[in-house]
């Protein structure tokens, strides 16, 4: 049994007809520029690769404004980081094995959810894909893939990072400077890049201030930490 | 404790043979501890007495049948006599097996009479038991404990004590047509006086009464004559219960017996169904039965198991709860899903796919509450979260309901003890105190992945040998390269460790002494890396 040949047919009676379309979700201020008109587009599937704090921050901002969230097939998701990152856990929702239901799951999770978090390439074909993404697209929800989603409409990669706060022997890791780049299609296809705090002190995502006083976030490198403990 | 309620008690005497299947002209007695219990008429005839023991009952009757005691087996064969005597009048308190009593008052108004509610009960409970009303259960038990058949005037007549200040009698007697005494009826407000001539023994308080016995109080209206006061100093408040009894005042009121209501329902499929649609409209029928049964009663209900089985006797029973109340509708959305994940295969039972049709759908409530109705609202959280609800009900009922989790946070010390997942549909709260210290917890920011099972590693100082963490957590040399499953060496360029977590160290058996290093490669990457006993090992990375 393909699942998403069942699946999907049977799934359209479960949603009621929503009035109107789904509202863009919003998204933290530090991966505003990465995206087109700065928001989560309802109905696009978002390819995150080499982060899984990039995804997380990508979830943050919808789930504090009062969607819901799904995280499927991803059972190693660090979720007191998705907590530290601005995630609700009320609203987080976990189905870590779908096993060879992988499709079907995702299918049903759009219909009711607003961002579902997957990891592809796992039981998924590649037509249960292509159906998926048609899913999503009528449905009106938010994918946001772990690794490469064939015809994603945004693909965020994460080219060069350095950990800050951890010494040779002391400190611990405090905070990471990401450089990410955004391609996709469509108005998405224009390259982008940003780089920001991916994670900031505290947790969560900040972008990088070069310039002004007080400016957040305050880090400090580990060169300049060392110095002023030693002194 | 105040004024009595008018109160009938149903007596079946000798119940624990009765329930046994022993009748009255055969000799039998309960034993327990080697003395006998209780006994049948025909064996208190042969001069069997209860506390006798085993061996000189025998002696006295030489074809005693011998019952062992069962509890259980009298309540349930009591039950059958409740549920007769609730169709008289509702609200039945059993006092024990064999003997039940009830707040008569508005029974009797019903049928007209304390006499006629009497006869009621005796015809519905039947042969055997007998009946008396009275003003508190305590008079209530001895009147019917007073009636014996031999007392009998002629059938159907009433037996009228003599009682020359009253204008009313005190008592009345009646019986059924076969011309046997059944029932006694003891005046409204006439209990003290019904009372009088009992032996002090009835009070079942048996040192009480044999001190009154020594001291000449033989009987309740002794008893009762004395002064409460005076009662209370001598002999205690427990005397001074037994003065209330005596006086015909009332030990404690009546409880009622709720009878549970029989809301489970089920239907059975023939010939049976190998597909769900095929039972799909009977089961529409049979939700709908099930939240009409709940609605006579108030009741709405928050969790229900249902119960399939096919015709082979596999079963599948599963949980479903709903946040607010499971109407018809979802209760027929949750079958279907249950019953396709299992017929198709897909859900994770230990036994697979049923081979047999579907015979028998059976609803359980599970968790019932009142009904206190429940306002919708037109949009906004409630209705997204009943879209989630329903979206999130399907996917378990195509892997099963522990498939689908959500996480709250908890107390630990490692990133993955410090939240825990808990089912969907279960109440979110945390095994164990999040606000608590918990020494040796991990600096923030947490790591985005974390490993569900560990995975060895390899760490080199810089002459190529594995480091090694002393018993005083210090590490034999800084570590220089890892490698991380079949990859190649990472250079560490920072680390921080060792950062020691020791778990219930009083315990020699299951303490853990856990060596945590947080480590930065030159690709970029962190990772949160555990020496154990048996090397190394990566618990989650900072990606």
């Amino acid at each position: 049994m393909a699942p998403v040949d069942t699946a999907v047919p049977e799934a359209a009676h479960l949603a009621a007809p929503r009035g109107g379309r789904r509202e863009p979700l919003p998204v933290v201020p530090a991966l505003a520029s990465l995206l087109p008109a700065g928001v989560l587009r309802p109905g696009t599937v978002v390819s995150v690769t080499g982060s899984t704090s990039l995804a997380l921050a990508l979830l943050a901002a919808p789930s504090q404004a009062g969607s819901w969230c799904a995280a499927v097939g991803v059972p190693g998701l660090g979720l007191l980081s998705a907590a530290e990152h601005g995630v609700d856990l009320e609203r987080l929702v976990l189905v870590a094995h779908p096993g060879r239901a992988w499709a079907t799951v995702v299918a049903t999770l759009v219909e009711a959810l607003d961002v579902v978090l997957v990891r592809p390439g796992r039981g998924g074909a590649e037509s249960d894909v292509r159906r998926l993404a048609a899913r999503v697209r009528e449905r009106e929800a938010v994918v946001v893939s772990l690794g490469e989603w064939a015809g994603a409409d945004v693909r965020l990669t994460q080219t060069r990072c350095r950990w800050v706060g951890l010494g040779l022997g002391h400190g611990h890791l405090r905070a990471r400077r990401v450089e990410v780049q955004s391609s996709g299609r469509g108005a998405a296809a224009r390259p982008r890049s940003a780089v920001l705090w991916l994670p900031a002190v505290g947790g969560r995502a900040e972008p990088v201030v070069t310039a002004g006083p007080g400016a957040a976030p305050v880090v400090v490198p580990v060169a300049e930490m060392d110095a002023t403990q030693s002194a | 404790m105040t004024h009595p309620v008018r109160t009938l008690v149903v007596d079946c005497p000798d119940w624990p043979l009765t329930a046994a299947g022993i009748g009255p002209d055969t000799p039998g007695v309960v034993i327990v501890a080697q003395r006998v219990v209780a006994a049948s008429v025909a064996a208190r005839a042969a001069g069997i007495t209860t506390g006798l023991r085993r061996r000189l009952a025998q002696g006295r009757c030489a074809d005693l049948v011998l019952v062992p005691d069962d509890p259980d087996r009298d309540a349930a064969a009591f039950e059958p006599v409740v549920a007769a005597l609730e169709d008289v009048a509702p609200a039945v308190e059993i006092v024990r097996p064999g003997l039940c009593a009830l707040a008569s008052r508005a029974a009797s108004r019903y049928v007209g009479g304390d006499e006629a509610l009497a006869a009621a009960a005796i015809a519905a409970v039947g042969r055997g038991a007998r009946v008396g009303i009275a003003d508190g259960p305590f008079a209530a038990e001895l009147a019917a404990a007073s009636v014996v058949p031999s007392y009998a005037g002629s059938p159907g007549t009433n037996f009228v004590a003599p009682d020359r200040f009253a204008r009313v009698p005190i008592y009345k007697v009646g019986g059924d047509a076969g011309g046997e005494v059944r029932w006694v009826v003891v005046a409204e407000g006439r209990s003290r006086q019904f009372l009088a001539g009992f032996s002090v023994d009835v009070l079942r308080r048996p040192a009480l009464a044999d001190l009154l016995h020594r001291l000449g109080v033989h009987t309740l209206g002794d008893l009762a004559r004395l002064p409460s006061a005076s009662v209370v100093s001598r002999f205690g408040p427990d005397a001074a219960l037994a003065h209330r009894l005596a006086r015909g005042l009332e030990e404690r009121p009546v409880t009622a017996r709720v009878p549970p209501p029989e809301l489970t329902a089920q239907l059975e499929i023939d010939p049976p169904a190998a597909q769900v649609e095929h039972v799909l409209f009977g089961a529409k029928e049979l939700a709908d039965r099930f939240a009409a049964g709940l609605a006579d009663h108030g009741l709405t209900c928050q969790r229900i198991s249902i119960q399939a089985e096919t015709e082979h006797g596999e079963q599948l029973a599963r949980l479903w709860r709903h946040d607010s109340a499971l109407t018809a509708p979802a209760i027929v959305d949750r079958i279907r899903w249950q019953l396709d994940g299992w017929l198709s295969g897909t859900a994770r039972s230990p036994d697979g796919a049923p081979t047999g049709g579907l015979a028998l759908i059976r609803l359980v409530p599970d968790q019932v509450a009142a009904d206190t109705g429940r306002q919708l609202g037109l949009w906004g959280p409630e209705e997204a979260l009943d879209r989630v609800a329903r979206a999130l009900a399907r996917v378990q009922g195509v892997l099963g309901p522990d498939a689908v989790t959500t996480a709250v946070p908890t107390g630990g010390r490692d990133p993955g003890e410090r939240v825990a997942e808990i089912r969907w549909g279960d109440s979110r709260v945390a095994p164990k105190p999040a606000d608590r210290p918990w020494p040796g917890r991990l600096p923030t920011p947490a790591p985005a992945t974390v490993l569900a099972d560990a995975r060895p590693v390899r760490l080199v100082g810089a002459d190529g040998a594995s480091v090694e963490v002393s018993d005083r957590c210090e590490v034999s040399a800084a570590p220089a390269r890892l490698s991380v499953g079949s990859g190649g060496w990472l250079d560490v360029v920072g680390w921080a460790g060792p950062w020691p977590a020791t778990e219930r160290w009083w315990d020699p058996h299951t303490t853990d002494v856990r060596s945590r290093f947080q480590l930065a490669t030159g690709d970029g990457a962190a990772w949160l890396v555990t020496a154990r006993s048996d090397g190394w090992w990566v618990e989650a990375v900072y990606d």
